[in-house]
Parts: structure tokens; C-alpha cells; sequence
């Protein structure tokens, strides 16, 4: 999967399950903030990228996406090869 | 000092409508509910008959961080309660400023809990539950999420008493607002409609298997019933002290006089005729009244066999040669079940306000035990002001509620 693909679809999944046009994922944007996850809703991100991409993303390597960018980094990275 | 406790809203969302003008004219021409399920049967079940119950669109109301939390049978009951508040002209204002509580009967939560259990399994992991899981799992589901969401400080419980469930709650706040503790409960019952919630149900083959007439599948009291058909829906009436409805300028609709309870002790899903018989005797008991004084029976009667024919022989018994008019909208709507007792209740309001009895569709001959009550087989024009309303469930837990009418 090449980045560009990778953002398209985490765009898309991200906008149908927390309801948010897609065109506020700008990279730099907040990832909390532009989702309005709160503590719970926090559980529903780490699921749906999970069940997407079989990434787990432990509480540890959670505080450090801060972006979109670092999300999208992050699922590059660690995409089962 | 008793106070008295009286009806002042109503809201429901059943397979005869999703507003009580809907509902009523469902009930008034005999509308049957029943449909047959492609997908129930492909999923293997005995008896592909369900009602058809649409799900709300609750997105115009709640955003989804909110709406995540509620199971299906919580969608039912958060848009019949939107209903019932603007029924009874209760606003946010009035629910920020007073003590309302929330008395709602359920009982299952059954495809929630197997969607989040599959995610556990697949994944191996507890966050692919997700957030909403846990809050769509419990039992408590609708009351812990309508209480946040309407921001409720009065009592806050869930009574799960399987079909009788929500004829229990909207007892229990009878009493709590008689006795002075509670001025306004928001009460109801609700059910999940979908098929995960019944499969094993249906495994006891309880349930009717005249899938080639689904409008003739529910048939109480009927020679040739064969089974109960599930349903599902909401259901809620807003209960109050009849000082608080009349100091807000409510409207009143009725007046709750008596509510009886009792258990069987006896067989898990084969009922008797001593325990109904009880919670009949006791709610007259409790309400000051002789049988007679009964204009109607909205029968629990499920269209089953043992069921019915021993709520008729338990209504026999304590009405003796009064003939009092019964009928069981079960008919039309299936079995409501935890719903049941809440949406009776308001089935019952809807014909004593419009002056009808609907009929006992497919009442076609009675059995030898059903024989000896009066069943109404075609709605007919009818002034009552009490009626009295059964609900029973496994285990052998008996609810009787007698209401009254406020002109």
C-alpha cells in the first residue's frame, strides 16, 4: 500500500465512523481535536484502525500520534508485511 | 398520606406506528404488524415470523459520540421518551430544574453483546470492542443512557422482570410517586427487534409456525393458536403526582389506581392460573375496586397454549359471572415482551380516550379453556373508564395494572 493510498482510506474510515468531513484531515491537524475524541471515543479510534489494518496500537505509541500525519506514519510503519 | 398518581404523557414506537395517531388507527381497523423474515429463516430459524419495526434515525438528535452508546432496543426507547416528554409538555428546562427519575424495563441485550464478544474473539483483543460496548451490554442500558442524555437526577433503575418488565417498572413508580419519594418517572419498556435477541427462543419452538399467513399467525385465546410471534419497539409514559401535573399546567390523562404482583413458584416458562389469579386479585385490592368496575382487560395472552388458557381461567376466576370485555393486541402487535407491559398500557389509553375496544384479531372459536372469558373478536365502539392490564413472564412474575380515566 503506498501512502497516498493508506491516507485516502484512513481518511474515508475515519469520516464514517466519527461523522467528520474528511477534507478537516489536514496533516498537521490534531487528530483528538478534529475527531472529538474524548477518553472513550479514544477506544473506538485504536478498534477501527485495528480491524482495518490489523494494527494495534498500544496506550504507549497512542500519546505519541499527535497528526494525522503521525497517524498515517504510524499505520505505514507498522503495516503486516 | 397516598398521593395520587396519574399519566401525563405517552410516546411509542411500535410495528402499529411511530406516533399514537398512527397507533391508534392501527389498533381501531385491526392492523396487523406480523411479516415474514427471508433473513430469519436463511439464519436458521424454525419460525421466520417477526414484526416490522423501522430503526429511528437518531442522527438529527444526538451526535454520534452519544448515539454510540445505545443498543437498538435504546434507540426505541430514546425516541419513544422524545415523544412521550413533548406528549406530557415536559421540556429540558423543566428536566434541569426538577428531580424526574427513569424507571424502564429491559431485559436483554443480546446483539450488542454478541457483536462486541465477536470483535473480542476475532481480534483477540478487548479494545475491538470498542467504546459503546460496555454502556450497550448492560441490562441497564436504556436507563443509564436516556438518564445522561435527558440529564435525569431522580431515581435511576432498570426493572428486568422478563414480559412483565415494564408493566413492573411503571408499577414501581406508582408507588414511589404515591408514597411521596418521586414527583415524575419517566416509564416504559423496551425490546430488540432483531433476531439475535429471540434465536434461542425460538429453539424451544414457542413460536408460531403459520409463516404462509403471517396476519393470521397471532391468534390469543384462539382455538388454533400455535405460538407467539416476537416483536419489539418502545414504549414510554411520562408518571407523576397529580400536584406536580396540575402546578405545571400538565395534561392528565389518566389516573394510575392499582397496581398487583405475585409469583408463581412454580414452573420457569409454564405458567398457572393461582399466581395471575393473585396479581389480578391484588391490584383490585389495591386500587378500591370490585370487577365490575373493569371496562376492559388488555389480556397478556400471547397465543400460546398453556398461556392463554390459564390467563383466561385466572381472569375467570376473579371476575366470576362478570363478563368483562378482554382482548389481547398481542394480535397485532406479537409479543412486545420486556416492552409488553408499557406499550399495553398505552394500546389500552389510545381505545379508552377514543372510545373503542380493538378487537382480538383472529379470535375465530375459543378453546375449552378460553371459553369462558369474554373476548371482543372485532373492534367495537366502546365507552370504559378502568381498564386492566396483565403481564407475565418466565419465571412466573405477574404484573397487573388498573388504570383510570381523567376527562
Amino acid at each position: 500500500m503506498t501512502r497516498n493510498e493508506i491516507i485516502e482510506q484512513v481518511n474515508s474510515v475515519l469520516a464514517d465512523e466519527f461523522e467528520v468531513e474528511a477534507s478537516a484531515f489536514l496533516p498537521e491537524a490534531n487528530v483528538k481535536e478534529t475527531l472529538s475524541l474524548d477518553s472513550l471515543s479514544l477506544v473506538d479510534l485504536v478498534a477501527i484502525i485495528q480491524q482495518t489494518y490489523k494494527i494495534k496500537i498500544p496506550v504507549t505509541d497512542l500519546r505519541s500520534i499527535q497528526t494525522f500525519d503521525d497517524l498515517y506514519t504510524y499505520i505505514e510503519t507498522h503495516l503486516p508485511q | 398520606m397516598e398521593r395520587k398518581v396519574v399519566i401525563t404523557g405517552m410516546g411509542i414506537w411500535s410495528c402499529l406506528g411511530k406516533t399514537l395517531d398512527e397507533v391508534r388507527n392501527s389498533l381501531y381497523t385491526g392492523k396487523s404488524g406480523i411479516i415474514f423474515s427471508q433473513e430469519r429463516k436463511d439464519a436458521g430459524f424454525r419460525s421466520a415470523l417477526c414484526t416490522n419495526v423501522e430503526r429511528p434515525d437518531l442522527k438529527p438528535f444526538l451526535p454520534r459520540n452519544q448515539r454510540q452508546f445505545l443498543p437498538e432496543e435504546a434507540q426505541y426507547a430514546y425516541i419513544a421518551t422524545r415523544s412521550a416528554l413533548e406528549n406530557a409538555k415536559l421540556d429540558q428546562d423543566y428536566l434541569d430544574s426538577h428531580e424526574v427519575g427513569i424507571l424502564y424495563g429491559n431485559d436483554s441485550t443480546a446483539e450488542s453483546t454478541m457483536r462486541a464478544l465477536d470483535k473480542f474473539r476475532e481480534f483477540g483483543d478487548t479494545s475491538a470492542c470498542g467504546s459503546g460496548a460496555i454502556f450497550q451490554s448492560m441490562n441497564s442500558t436504556i436507563t443509564m443512557n436516556l438518564a445522561c442524555l435527558f440529564k435525569l437526577r431522580g431515581i435511576n433503575l432498570t426493572a428486568s422482570g422478563a414480559c412483565a418488565s415494564s408493566s413492573h417498572a411503571i408499577g414501581l413508580a406508582y408507588l414511589l410517586i404515591r408514597d411521596g419519594l418521586q414527583d415524575c418517572i419517566i416509564c416504559g419498556g423496551a425490546q430488540e427487534a432483531n433476531m439475535y435477541g429471540v434465536a434461542s427462543f425460538d429453539g424451544l419452538q414457542a413460536f408460531s409456525i403459520r409463516e404462509d399467513a403471517p396476519e393470521k399467525a397471532s391468534r390469543p385465546f384462539d382455538r388454533d393458536r400455535d405460538g407467539l410471534i416476537p416483536g419489539g419497539g418502545g414504549a414510554t409514559v411520562i408518571v407523576e403526582s397529580l400536584e406536580s401535573a396540575v402546578k405545571r399546567g400538565a395534561p392528565i390523562l389518566a389516573e394510575i389506581v392499582g397496581w398487583g404482583f405475585s409469583g408463581n413458584g412454580d414452573h420457569i416458562s409454564t405458567p398457572n392460573v393461582a399466581g395471575p389469579a393473585r396479581s389480578l386479585e391484588l391490584s383490585l385490592k389495591h386500587a378500591g375496586l370490585s370487577p365490575r368496575d373493569i371496562g376492559y382487560i388488555n389480556a397478556h395472552a400471547t397465543s400460546t397454549r398453556a398461556g392463554d388458557g390459564r390467563e383466561a381461567m385466572a381472569i375467570a376466576q376473579i371476575f366470576g359471572d362478570y363478563k368483562v370485555p378482554v382482548t389481547s393486541t398481542k394480535s397485532q402487535t406479537g409479543h412486545e415482551m420486556w416492552m409488553a407491559g408499557a406499550s399495553e398500557l398505552i394500546y389500552s389509553m389510545l381505545m379508552m380516550k377514543n372510545h373503542f375496544i380493538a378487537g382480538n384479531v383472529n379470535f375465530e372459536n375459543p378453546d375449552d379453556e378460553t371459553a369462558c372469558i369474554n373476548v371482543i373478536p372485532e373492534t367495537r365502539e366502546a365507552d370504559f373508564d378502568t381498564f386492566l392490564s396483565n403481564s407475565f413472564g418466565f419465571g412466573g412474575t405477574n404484573s397487573t395494572l388498573i388504570v383510570k380515566n381523567v376527562k
